[in-house]
C-alpha cells in the first residue's frame, strides 16, 4: 500500500497529519502492551455497558404489530393491505403462467383457464428478442428458454418469473417516484441517501423477521424483501438521469410554459429514459440476486428447487436449477438491455393507417400463437406443457466429478488448505480479535480524517464505536478478519486477471461470462461442493466469497486500464519504457482510482455473502443474523444487520475518499 | 371516517372473494367451513411426507387444503395469528423452546405426537469402529480421539455438531464427559451431510450429528453412539451422572415430534382438528419413504399416494 498521500494542496500540512497518526499509533502501542492492567475495558468492550439495544427494537415490533395505530385503522392492517394488493397481481401472473386462472381457493380450485403452453411463452420471448434487437437476441432468448423447459425446470420457473414480474415493476416505479422526490426537493433527498445506504448494506435475512409479521407468510413477504432490496440503484440511477437532462430540454419546456407535472413526465422523464433503462436492468438482476433467499420464505420456485436439492445432497439436481436461475437472468438482461437501448420508431403517424396486423406485427402473432397452441394443448398434452419424459438431465454427472475429485485429490487439497489455514488466516483472525477496541476506533477516526477530513472522521468513530456499545464487537472483528482475507484474495487472483483481459478481447469476453456466471449462479450451489472438498469452517466460507466477490475486482481493473488516455502510453513508448514499466508506471498507476473502486466493490459483496457463509458454519456478523431468522428475533437480527451495514459504510467512505484524492493528485478530475 | 371506510371495503372485497371462492363445484356437505387450512411445508422431505399425508386425508374428509411454504421457527409468528394453521412436525428436540413459547402464548396449540420418535446422537460410520475399538460405547472415544482428528484440530478429535440453532449442549457434553473433542458447528443441515457424503466417500474418518428419521442413516452405515441414557435430571442437576460437578454428561433426548396447530382451529374446523389429533405414522414407515424420495428419486406425491392407497384402512379411522 501507498502511504497516506499528503501534498501541499490538502488543507492541513504535513504536521497535524503525522501528529494525528503518531497519536492513534502511540495509544494502540499502549493499549496493546498495558491496556490489560491500566485499563482492561479499553482492549475488551466490558459485557455491563452493553446497550440493550436488540431487546428495545424487539418491543418496539412487538408494538408496532400488535397496538400501533392510526386512530382509524392499525399498522398491521395497512401493510396487511399493502400485502393483499401486492397478492393480487401476484396470484393473475402466477396463474397465467403457472398453474391457470383457478376460482376457488386451496385444494377446492378448479381450473377454468389453463396457463400458457410452454410454446407461446417461449414464442413471446423469441418476439420481444426480435422486436427489440434482432435474430441473434431472439434466437438467445429463445434459447434460454428453451433450456428452462429440456431440462425440467419449467415450473419452477415460471413461479419465480410470476415473482420477478411483480417485484420489478413495483421496485421500478418506487425507485422512479424516490427518485424524483429526491430530485425536486433536497431535503427529501438528505433524508432519503442514508436510507439507501443503509438498505444496500444491511444483510437481507435481518429484515426477513419484520416483514413476515408486518405482511404475512408466503410469497408476499418474499417479493416485499425483494423490493425493499432491488429498489435503492434505482433511485440512485434516477437522480443521476434526471440531473444529466440537458438544460436546453428544461429550457425547451420553460419556454412553451409547461406546468410542473408536464415538465416532470413530458420532458425530463422522457429525456432520462436511457439513464432509467440501467436502472430497470439493475433492478432486474438484483431480484434475480434474491431468488434463492426469497425461496427461503415461501417464494417456491427454483430458489426452492435448488435448495432441496442440496438438501438431498444431489448436487447436480442444484446446478441444474442454479443454471436455470443464470440462464433466466441472462435471457431478462439482454432483453432489458436492449429495450434500453431501442431508438423509437419515427413513423407512429403513417402506421396510423395501416391496419391492426401491421400495425403491432408482434402483439398479433404471439396473440395467434397464444390462442392456437392454447386450444392444441386441450387436445395434445405436450402442447401444453413439455413433457417430462422429454426432460434432459446432467444425472449423476456432477456428483461424480465431485466423488472423483474428493476420492483422489482430497489429500493434496487438505495439504493446501492447512497450509493457508495455518500459515495465514489464524495468525490474522487472532491478531484481530486481540486488537484492543478503543485504538481501532481510533485509527478509523484517524484514517478518516486524513482522507476526508474532520466529517469523515467523526462518522468512522461513532459508527464504529455502535458496534462495540451494542456488544458485537468480537463476532464484527471475525466478519473483517473474513472478509478482509477474502478481499485480498480476491484482489491477488482479479487484478492479475483484469489487467490481462482489459487489452485481449477474446479473453475479455471469456472472462465476462465466467464472472456473469459466477454473480448470478446462487452461491448455494458451489457451497456444497466445496463443503466437501474442504470441510465446514471459514476456508470453505472464504473461497465461497471469493468465488462471489471477485467480478468487480477483474471489471473494475479491465475497464479502468482501457481508460488510460492512449497518448500517455505513446509518451511511455517514446521515451523508451520497457512493457513491465508502461504497465506499472503508466497504466496501474492511472488506473489506481478505478481499482480501488473495484476492491470497495469488491467487500461490498463479500460483505453481502456473509449470510450465506454463516450456512456453513462461521462465527460471525452474518451467523448472528441468521440465527436471528431462525429464532424470530427482529431485534438481534437488525442490530447484526446494522453492524455489517456500518462496516460496508466505513470501509465505502474510506475507500471512496481515498480515490478521490488519488484522482485529484494524478489529474484525472 | 373516510380511511376506515376504505380499509373496511377492502376487507369487504377480500371476503368477497374468499365467499367466491368457498363457491366451487366440488363442494362436499359436512364440513364446518370451505375456506382453506393452510398447512406449513419446510425444507425436509420427512416433513413434507407426513404434511402430505395429512393434507390428503383432509381432503377426504372433504376440507380445502392450502400447503404454505414457511420456515421452521418462524412459522410460530404466523401460526399465532391465524395466517398458518397446522405444522405437522415440531421436534421435541430442536422446537421444544419456540414452541413452548407459542402454546404459552394460547394462541397456538399442542396437537399431541405424531407417531415419530426423533433420534439425535453422535453418529460415525461403520468402518470407524475398526479403527476405535469398543464403540459404540462413549468412553471408547476417550481413548482414540486422535482417530477422528484433523489437522487443525490434533491431537483432538473433531465433532461436527449441528447448527448452533439446534441446540443440543455439544460444547457442555465434551466439557462434562472430559472428552478430548472439538466441536465444529456446520452452519445448516446440508453442510452436515455433505462432509459426511465426503468423508464416507474416501472412508476417512468422521463422528457427526445425525438425526432420524432421516435419509442419512437408512444410505450410510453406521451406529449412534451410547451415552449415559439422557434423564431430565442429566440436564438440569450437575450431580447426576459420571460427573458430578457437571449437567450434560449424559446423552441427548429422544422424543416425539408434535403437531402443533393455531388456536383458533377447533372452532373453525373442529372435524379436521379431531382427524388431525388422531393421525399417526411410525418411524420405519416414514424412513422407507423419506428414501424412496431422496435416495430413490421418487415424487413425494407418488410416495404419499401410495400410502393412502395402501392405509386405507388405517385413515378411515381418523376421519370425523
Amino acid at each position: 500500500m501507498n502511504p497516506i498521500p499528503s501534498s501541499s494542496a490538502a488543507p492541513a500540512g504535513r504536521w497535524p497529519k503525522v501528529l494525528v497518526w503518531g497519536l492513534a499509533f502511540a495509544l494502540a502501542a499502549v493499549l496493546w502492551a498495558w491496556g490489560g492492567e491500566i485499563a482492561p475495558w479499553a482492549v475488551k468492550y466490558p459485557r455491563a455497558w452493553i446497550v440493550p439495544l436488540k431487546f428495545w427494537i424487539s418491543d418496539a415490533m412487538t408494538w408496532l404489530v400488535e397496538d400501533a395505530t392510526f386512530g382509524l385503522f392499525t399498522f398491521t392492517e395497512l401493510t396487511r393491505g399493502i400485502s393483499w394488493a401486492i397478492e393480487r397481481p401476484y396470484r393473475l401472473a402466477l396463474g397465467l403462467l403457472s398453474h391457470g386462472l383457478l376460482q376457488g381457493q386451496g385444494s377446492d380450485a378448479v381450473q377454468i383457464l389453463p396457463p400458457l403452453t410452454w410454446i407461446s411463452v417461449v414464442a413471446m420471448v423469441v418476439a420481444l428478442g426480435r422486436y427489440t434487437k434482432d435474430w441473434t437476441l431472439a434466437a438467445l432468448a429463445g434459447g434460454c428458454f428453451a433450456y428452462l423447459a429440456v431440462f425440467g425446470q419449467w415450473q419452477g420457473a415460471m413461479i419465480t418469473l410470476a415473482s420477478i414480474l411483480i417485484a420489478v415493476p413495483f421496485g421500478i416505479a418506487g425507485g422512479l417516484f424516490a427518485g424524483l422526490a429526491s430530485y425536486r426537493w433536497r431535503p427529501v433527498e438528505r433524508i432519503i441517501r442514508p436510507v439507501l445506504d443503509l438498505m444496500q448494506t444491511v444483510p437481507v435475512f435481518a429484515y426477513l423477521v419484520p416483514i413476515l409479521f408486518l405482511f404475512g407468510f408466503g410469497p408476499v413477504s418474499a417479493i416485499v424483501a425483494t423490493i425493499v432490496y432491488a429498489m435503492p440503484p434505482m433511485v440512485r440511477i434516477t437522480i443521476l438521469a434526471l440531473r444529466a437532462v440537458p438544460e436546453e430540454s428544461r429550457d425547451l419546456g420553460h419556454m412553451v410554459g409547461c406546468s410542473a407535472r408536464q415538465m416532470t413526465w413530458k420532458i425530463m422523464v422522457p429525456s432520462a429514459m436511457p439513464g432509467l433503462m440501467v436502472g430497470v436492468n439493475q433492478v432486474i438482476m438484483l431480484t434475480l440476486n434474491m431468488v434463492i433467499i426469497a425461496s427461503m420464505i415461501g417464494a417456491g420456485g427454483l430458489g426452492f428447487e435448488v435448495l432441496s436439492s442440496l438438501r438431498r445432497l444431489d448436487i447436480g439436481a442444484g446446478i441444474e436449477s442454479g443454471v436455470a436461475i443464470v440462464v433466466l437472468a441472462i435471457a431478462l438482461d439482454r432483453l432489458s438491455q436492449a429495450l434500453a437501448n431501442k431508438t423509437q420508431p419515427a413513423h407512429i403517424e403513417a402506421a396510423a393507417r395501416q391496419s391492426l396486423w401491421r400495425r403491432h406485427p408482434y402483439t398479433s402473432v404471439c396473440l395467434i400463437i397464444v390462442f392456437a397452441t392454447g386450444l392444441a394443448g386441450l387436445a395434445a398434452g405436450w402442447v401444453q406443457s413439455y413433457p417430462e419424459a422429454w426432460a434432459v438431465t446432467t444425472g449423476s454427472m456432477w456428483d461424480d466429478l465431485v466423488r472423483w475429485i474428493n476420492v483422489n485429490y482430497f489429500d493434496q487439497l487438505e495439504a493446501v488448505k492447512t497450509a493457508i489455514l495455518l500459515n495465514i488466516l489464524i495468525p490474522f483472525k487472532r491478531l484481530l480479535l486481540g486488537l484492543p477496541w478503543v485504538a481501532v476506533v481510533a485509527f478509523l477516526a484517524a484514517a478518516g480524517w486524513a482522507l476526508g477530513g474532520w466529517r469523515l472522521a467523526l462518522l468512522c468513530a461513532l459508527l464504529s464505536s455502535f458496534i462495540a456499545l451494542v456488544g458485537l464487537w468480537p463476532k464484527s472483528m471475525i466478519t473483517v478478519y473474513l472478509c478482509g482475507i477474502s478481499v485480498i484474495f480476491a484482489g491477488i487472483i482479479g487484478i492479475p486477471i483484469g489487467i490481462l483481459a482489459a487489452e485481449r478481447e477474446r479473453v475479455w469476453s471469456g472472462v465476462k461470462v465466467a464472472i456473469d456466471t459466477l454473480q448470478t449462479l446462487p452461491s448455494f450451489v458451489y457451497l456444497m461442493p466445496v463443503v466437501m472438498l474442504f470441510r465446514v469452517g471459514d476456508f470453505a466460507a472464504m473461497i465461497a466469497v471469493v468465488a462471489y466477490a471477485l467480478a468487480p475486482a477483474i471489471r473494475y481493473t479491465a475497464h479502468g486500464i482501457r481508460r488510460v488516455d492512449p497518448q500517455l502510453i505513446d509518451a511511455g513508448i517514446a521515451c523508451g519504457c520497457t512493457r513491465f514499466q508502461i504497465l506499472t508506471k503508466i497504466k496501474l498507476k492511472l488506473a489506481l482510482p478505478e481499482i480501488m473502486l473495484g476492491i470497495n466493490q469488491t467487500i461490498m459483496l463479500a460483505l453481502s455473502m456473509l449470510v450465506i457463509t454463516a450456512l456453513v458454519g462461521t462465527r460471525d456478523l452474518g451467523q448472528e443474523v441468521y440465527i436471528a431468522l431462525t429464532k424470530a428475533d427482529t431485534g438481534r437480527g437488525i442490530v447484526a444487520g446494522l453492524c455489517v451495514a456500518f462496516i460496508a459504510i466505513i470501509a465505502d467512505r474510506l475507500i471512496t475518499a481515498g480515490a478521490r484524492r488519488a484522482k485529484a493528485r494524478l489529474g484525472l478530475e | 371516517m373516510f380511511h376506515r371506510g376504505r380499509t373496511t371495503s377492502i376487507l369487504a372485497a377480500a371476503a368477497a372473494l374468499i365467499a367466491a371462492g368457498a363457491w366451487a363445484p366440488q363442494a362436499q356437505a359436512g364440513v364446518e367451513s370451505k375456506d382453506p387450512i393452510k398447512l406449513t411445508l419446510h425444507d425436509w422431505t420427512g416433513q413434507f411426507i407426513t404434511t402430505k399425508i395429512m393434507g390428503e386425508v383432509l381432503k377426504k374428509a372433504g376440507y380445502n387444503i392450502e400447503y404454505v411454504q414457511a420456515d421452521y421457527l418462524a412459522q410460530f409468528a404466523g401460526l399465532k395469528t391465524g395466517d398458518l394453521h397446522v405444522a405437522m412436525e415440531i421436534w421435541e428436540t430442536t422446537g421444544r423452546d419456540a414452541m413452548d413459547e407459542a402454546t404459552a402464548t394460547g394462541k397456538v396449540v399442542n396437537l399431541g405426537e405424531t407417531g415419530l420418535q426423533a433420534i439425535e446422537e453422535w453418529w460415525y460410520p461403520a468402518y470407524m469402529k475398526d479403527r476405535c475399538p469398543g464403540l459404540p460405547d462413549w468412553k471408547a472415544l476417550g481413548k482414540c480421539a486422535e482417530a477422528f482428528s484433523v489437522p487443525e484440530t490434533a491431537p483432538n478429535g473433531r465433532y461436527l455438531g449441528g447448527p448452533v440453532t439446534w441446540g443440543g449442549f455439544d460444547d457442555e457434553r465434551v466439557e462434562a464427559l472430559g472428552l478430548d473433542f472439538e466441536v465444529v458447528h456446520a452452519g445448516t443441515d446440508a453442510a452436515l451431510f455433505a462432509e459426511l457424503e465426503s468423508a464416507y466417500q474416501r472412508q476417512a474418518p468422521i463422528l457427526l450429528w445425525v438425526y432420524a428419521p432421516h435419509w442419512a442413516p437408512v444410505k450410510y452405515k453406521g451406529e449412534w453412539v451410547d451415552f449415559p441414557k439422557y434423564s431430565a435430571a442429566c440436564y438440569n442437576d450437575a450431580s447426576w451422572g459420571s460427573n458430578k460437578n457437571a449437567k450434560y454428561d449424559c446423552g441427548k433426548p429422544r422424543g416425539p415430534i408434535w403437531k402443533v396447530s393455531w388456536a383458533g382451529l377447533k372452532d373453525k374446523w373442529p372435524g379436521a382438528h379431531d382427524t388431525i389429533v388422531k393421525s399417526n405414522i411410525n418411524n420405519d414407515e416414514m424412513g422407507a419413504m423419506v428414501s424412496a424420495v431422496d435416495l430413490d428419486g421418487q415424487k413425494v406425491d407418488a410416495v404419499v399416494a401410495e400410502w393412502i392407497a395402501k392405509n386405507e384402512g388405517r385413515w378411515k379411522t381418523w376421519l370425523p
